[in-house]
């Protein structure tokens, strides 16, 4: 799935950062591979196989390096290698809101600490069996709260450590690549299926039924996006589309295992039209969440997760589990936005987040990868010297290199 | 002699071409371009963003005409390229010194 979140992301920055947008999921691809098998796995997930009790906050470290994780103890590694997509994908969400103006090295460093002190805590809050927020009953099926609100809130407060784009609201930062941004989000959809419906940990009717409606509340979201955009701008776009079926996605994610493929449509269709409303609240409020992280994940994620209170099926629905569902989202929301917030901090008042503005105008490609995306040097558009086009020796193309600050 | 140079909807393209061959015209030389006149560009969304966009896609065609025929050939062309809808484009005629044929170096009208 991260890889599609590339290519989301990917086609909706412009021409000159649209590799730095791509390496953005890559490095954590990368970076959260690895601590999960260090440590990440042990401090999430721990305890859950131990039976110590530590309070519900984070696991211990008896699987600390993959130990007694073997072939021959296949359900926990499956589990454990299931669970290492989860906390991927959820640092790399909030690349999004950063697109086009932070430093490649801060981002990764970002990436290695927040997972360390943010993700790896909540994922054991809401899904090991001793954890706080799984104990008090809270629905988190497949990362409503532990992926979306957990990176939608980050995202935000990161937004506001680093600040807006140069040209925010004057310059057009239009998509570089719809169709880009269309495949980002077919793989994305594919990748769900084993993300929701594997979260049933067996072949059996829970992931068909997550299956289902992971499908169809997807479905509707866009049908929901597009209605509202429609109304509200006079036309159905291939972004909204794209971004309808992520918002459905992601508001189905917590609740589908406990609703009715009715409730899973009406789940769709309001988290669709929502977030289309939400995105645009970037402007009223004056942040720059670039690729709408927050109005997408976070606004989306609170959907899924509060209305589950109300339409879960199986004897869970109603005004008490509601309050579960809000205590779960409030929780996260509250500690992730806090610990990022100050995380963002220590990184800007170090070692600087934020590229230079001479970076940024130029684009972030040339700055940190020492790469452009593309070579326009034969279209006649000029914008790009055409590459190679002085031989140089081996040693003179690495003197040149730009080295990352 | 003339330059006709028009300005046009890219879709015209055939029509236009289709007109001036049927006038008798040999050759014309065609230039993507992109501007605006008085109703200016169009709207783009993405994500409720609206974005102005002033410059929209033309066409450019320049034709080399001897003077008695370059009035009736704006004509052509106008005829030819005309929807009727905003954004047709223009046509204009401008006085041509000279004229040379890079293979032969012939001059004037008998390098049309």
């Amino acid at each position: 799935m991260t890889p599609g979140l590339a290519f989301f992301y990917g086609g909706m920055v412009r021409v000159k950062s649209a590799l730095n947008m791509l390496m953005m999921s890559f490095i954590a691809l990368g970076i959260s591979s690895v601590l999960w098998v260090l440590y990440g796995f042990t401090l999430a997930f721990g305890t859950n196989y131990s039976d110590a009790d530590d309070g519900g906050l984070i696991g211990n470290l008896d699987f600390l390096g993959f130990q007694d994780i073997t072939a021959d103890n296949s359900d926990m590694l499956a589990f454990a290698v299931f669970q290492l997509m989860f906390a991927v994908i959820t640092p790399a969400l909030m690349s999004g809101a950063l697109a086009d103006r932070v430093k490649f090295s801060s981002w990764a460093l970002f990436i290695a600490l927040w997972i360390s002190v943010v993700y790896f805590p909540v994922a054991h809050w809401v899904w090991a069996s001793d954890g706080w927020l799984f104990e008090q009953e809270v629905i988190d099926f497949a990362g409503g709260t532990a992926v979306h609100i957990n990176a939608g809130a980050g995202a935000l407060a990161a937004v506001l450590v680093i600040g807006k784009r140069v040209g925010f609201k004057k310059e057009p930062m239009r998509p570089h690549n719809l169709p880009m941004v269309l495949l980002g989000a077919a793989l994305l959809w594919f990748g769900w299926f084993g993300f929701n419906a594997g979260s049933a940990l067996s072949p059996n009717g829970t992931a068909a039924l997550m299956a289902l409606n992971t499908q169809v509340a997807t479905a509707a979201a866009i049908l929901g996006w597009l209605a509202y955009e429609r109304i509200r701008h006079g036309a159905f776009t291939t972004l909204g589309a794209a971004s309808g079926a992520i918002a459905g996605l992601v508001a189905i994610t917590p609740s589908g295992a406990h609703v009715t493929p009715l409730g899973a449509i009406l789940i769709g269709l309001v988290s669709g039209a929502i977030c289309a409303w939400a995105v645009s609240l970037k402007y009223k409020l004056g942040f720059d969440d670039s690729l709408d992280v927050v109005g997408v994940h976070l606004v989306g994620g609170l959907v899924g997760t509060l209305l589950v209170g109300f339409l879960a099926t199986d004897g869970l629905g109603g005004f008490e589990q509601f309050g579960k569902q809000a205590l779960g989202a409030f929780a996260v929301m509250a500690y992730s936005f806090v610990v990022t917030y100050l995380l963002a901090q220590l990184i800007q008042r170090t070692i600087g987040f934020r590229a230079s503005e001479e970076e940024e105008v130029a684009g972030l490609d040339l700055a940190y990868h020492a790469e452009t995306g593309y070579d326009f040097s034969q279209s006649g558009t000029g914008t790009v010297p055409a590459a190679g086009s002085v031989p140089v020796t081996a040693d003179a193309a690495a003197g040149e290199k730009k080295v990352d600050a | 002699m003339k330059l006709i140079t028009a300005v046009i909807k890219p879709h015209r393209l055939d029509e236009v071409k289709d007109a001036l061959q049927a006038f008798g015209v040999h050759g014309l030389t065609v230039t993507e371009a992109s501007g605006y006149g008085r109703q200016r560009g169009h709207t783009e969304v993405y994500r409720g963003a609206e974005y102005t966009v002033d410059l929209v896609p033309k066409v450019r065609i320049e034709i080399l005409v001897e003077d008695s025929d370059a009035e009736q050939l704006v004509e052509v062309v106008v005829k030819a390229a005309r929807t009727g809808k905003i954004g047709d484009g223009k046509v204009w005629s401008l006085p041509v010194d000279t004229a040379v044929r890079v293979r032969t170096g012939e001059r004037g009208p008998d390098a049309l």
